[in-house]
């Protein structure tokens, strides 16, 4: 971050907003390597993960980040997304692990959900516990924000997961300072959350203080698409529209980058990261209330997926 | 933009999910999809209005039974600084979840309905903020549209709470008269309230000058990590990783490494974004030695003119959060800073009613949601502060050694 001395703009000893989560983050990520055996860091490529990326670069630097990336795969992604985490993670020298949701469905651990371009955002969470089980993880790094969902509003930066992989959210472990308890069971482990005191804008504004990268779907471009329950998704080989959808060119750009299936574009004509931070700050509408399917299904979809294991 | 870290407490009915969604809402932030929801299960649930409770009531359990299970957190921010809301129920493991929202808390709000004054909760939740030493204590009394904006109302709640908090270690006191529901005083100055001549609430928490809050005067790294790339690019680097915990570090100081003893100078402070001049909390950085010193995690670098207190025999304040209680004899496992050691009670010297503060010098243990003064051995010895003077270096938490659950959280007393 090209910040001049740290602090710029506010008193003296005293950080930005934004210097002050990051250092709360980076102080996190060091935690969960130092006190654990074998963590991971999930990466999709969404801007979330990109951002949790370039912090555990900078927690470890000028060493390298002593954990693998890993990548829940649904099969169901956008291309451009895809090839971007493949150069985002040989850019840092990272170890990537691939688990992928077909493989669990070509192994009869899942079955695709019946019905017209089935969603495969229910069946990443036996694929991610499979993978946890396999590589023996006991620390997990997820992008979650608390901004972006009531039940997430609760959940610990250090949150605990049983030998089944759930989430207990009536029974968390306090925490308090910045004093985590890491402390687990062979077989439990525990998912780590940096970001847990971000916003939406915050990510932004950090993307563009640092000139981060990021999957060109998430700035403006033109693309065909249908409406379906209010959300524009595109027309590709996962998603089909109905007979009465109608298909249509408009101007777009993705606030989450998720399933093809499941992830809405907005109407938006920002180019710019700048163009963009401006959008977000004026915006009337949540990120995943606006685009996301996976989180309409009924007022706790996020709580019940992730009592079972979900991100 | 700075940041201000609040928590806020309270329960069912003063006040507090109306004053929160109001400053969310004003504040925009509060989303459409967000109040459409609120609007709909309010609907279902045949409420008169909508709940603003909703907003923050995430989980399955709490929205179906009307209750607040656990701290939430909220996020907005004016043009002047991010507020980050820890937003804790009044009712059920009130201290747990209090403890919890004030540790890391830079200001509190405690709300008092104008029409019931000051009452036992009141007098808990001032308790615990200064307990856990947040520097400033806001009191809203609220509902004031409901006692005709009466001024004599307000001052006579003032008098009394300021008569109380005398007792307590509170810092920086202020207080506010609002009425959540009507605006007054929240984001704009009431007009109903000409006799107020101070800030609103939005205001106040924008200008609380909060720069001097830290200490800035013990300079303490606790190291978390070594690192050691080795790697051609930069070789036999050896850097010590952590956040500043207290003070300022600036390279050519003299320092001293604990345990050790041995005593170095700082070569520099680096950072994926270059070197620094200087380090002061909370920066998360990587500082290197002159002397090829024997450094690891749980070490702490500090001045050898200003060493912290080392020792095996704790005297703290004991928040304790679970249902077996803390008994002499019991081994615990400790964290303090970046390191967990093994912790055996000695003695539970008394435990503090948090209602009234009269101390039960005859108690032998400690229950869920109680408080008291434990003195705990430790197997190494800790490098640490009063937490008064510092409250990263003077805090820690416990742990049960069989579940691995968070069990207690501890305030220590030095010297000082």
């Amino acid at each position: 971050m090209d910040r001049g001395r740290p602090g710029a703009g506010t008193g003296r000893y005293q950080l930005s907003q934004l210097e002050n989560i990051e250092a709360e983050s980076i102080h996190i990520i060091r935690e969960v390597a130092a006190e654990f055996e074998r963590p991971v860091l999930l990466f999709s490529g969404g801007k979330d993960s990109v951002v949790m990326l370039r912090l555990a670069q900078k927690a470890f630097w000028p060493g390298r980040i002593p954990f693998p990336v890993m990548h829940i795969d649904t099969g169901q992604n956008f291309p451009e997304v895809l090839e971007f985490r493949d150069r985002c993670v040989a850019e840092v020298g990272a170890t990537l692990v691939v688990a992928s949701v077909q493989d669990s469905i070509d192994a009869g651990r899942v079955a695709e959900e019946p019905g017209p371009n089935p969603s495969r955002n229910r069946l990443q969470t036996r694929t991610l516990l499979d993978a946890i089980t396999e590589h023996r993880f006991d620390a997990v790094f997820g992008g979650a924000r608390r901004d972006e969902e009531k039940a997430r509003a609760k959940e610990r930066v250090f949150s605990f997961r049983d030998e089944f992989g759930q989430w207990d959210p009536k029974n968390q472990r306090p925490e308090l300072w910045s004093l985590f308890n890491g402390r687990h069971r062979a077989g439990e482990h525990i998912r780590v959350f940096p970001l847990s005191d971000w916003t939406e804008l915050d990510i932004w504004q950090y993307v563009a203080d640092e000139g981060i990268d990021l999957p060109s779907i998430y700035y403006s471009h033109r693309r065909r698409v249908f409406r379906r329950d209010g959300m524009l998704l595109s027309v590709g080989p996962h998603v089909a529209p109905g007979g009465d959808e109608e298909v249509f060119e408009a101007t777009v750009r993705y606030r989450t980058v998720g399933d093809m299936t499941c992830t809405g574009a907005v109407e938006s004509v920002a180019v710019s990261v700048e163009d963009i931070v401006a959008e977000v700050a004026a915006t009337r509408l949540t990120e995943r209330g606006a685009t996301r399917a996976d989180d309409r299904v009924s007022e706790a979809a996020m709580e019940d997926r992730k009592r079972v294991g979900y991100f | 933009m700075e940041l201000l870290r609040l928590a806020t407490a309270g329960s069912v009915d003063d006040g507090k999910s109306t004053l929160i969604g109001r400053l969310l809402y004003d504040s925009k932030a509060i989303f459409e999809d967000q109040l459409e929801s609120m609007e709909r299960v309010s609907r279902q649930r045949g409420d008169e209005y909508t709940d603003l409770a909703l907003l923050t009531d995430g989980l399955r359990a709490e929205r179906e039974q009307g209750i607040t299970i656990d701290v939430a957190y909220r996020y907005f921010a004016t043009p002047v600084r991010k507020f980050i809301i820890a937003d804790t129920p009044g009712h059920i493991q009130y201290t747990r979840n209090m403890v919890t929202g004030n540790s890391m808390a830079d200001l509190t709000i405690v709300l008092v309905d104008a029409r019931k004054g000051i009452v036992e909760q009141t007098r808990r939740h001032a308790f615990l903020a200064s307990l856990l030493r947040v520097p400033h204590l806001l009191v809203c009394v609220n509902k004031m549209d409901l006692v005709g904006y009466d001024r004599d109302v307000f001052e006579g709640i003032r008098e009394e709470f300021a008569s109380f908090a005398s007792r307590l270690d509170v810092r920086d006191l202020s207080f506010i008269p609002i009425s959540a529901l009507q605006g007054d005083n929240v984001v704009q100055r009431s007009a109903s309230m000409p006799w107020y001549e101070g800030a609103s609430l939005l205001h106040h928490l924008e200008q609380v000058y909060i720069s001097s809050d830290r200490n800035m005067i013990d300079a303490r790294l606790p190291v978390q990590w070594v690192v050691r790339p080795q790697a051609a690019s930069v070789p036999d680097y050896r850097g010590y990783a952590g956040q500043v915990a207290g003070g300022v570090f600036k390279p050519g100081d003299t320092v001293m490494v604990l345990p050790s003893g041995l005593t170095t100078t700082v070569a520099g402070i680096d950072t994926f974004d270059g070197p620094l001049d200087e380090a002061f909390p909370p920066m998360s950085v990587t500082v290197r030695l002159t002397d090829d010193v024997d450094v690891s995690r749980g070490d702490l670098i500090c001045r050898p003119l200003n060493q912290p207190t080392v020792g095996q025999d704790l005297d703290a304040m004991v928040a304790w959060m679970t249902e077996r209680p803390l008994a002499v004899g019991d081994f615990l496992a400790l964290k303090h800073t970046t390191r967990w050691v093994r912790a055996v009670v000695r003695d539970v010297r008394y435990r503090l009613d948090v209602n009234t503060l009269h101390r039960d010098e005859s108690a032998s243990t400690l229950g869920l949601n109680d408080v008291g003064r434990v003195s705990l051995r430790v197997t190494q010895p800790l490098y640490y502060d009063s937490y008064r003077r510092n409250r990263l270096t003077g805090s820690f938490i416990l742990a049960a050694e069989d579940t691995n659950v968070t069990v207690g959280a501890g305030m220590l007393h030095g010297p000082d």
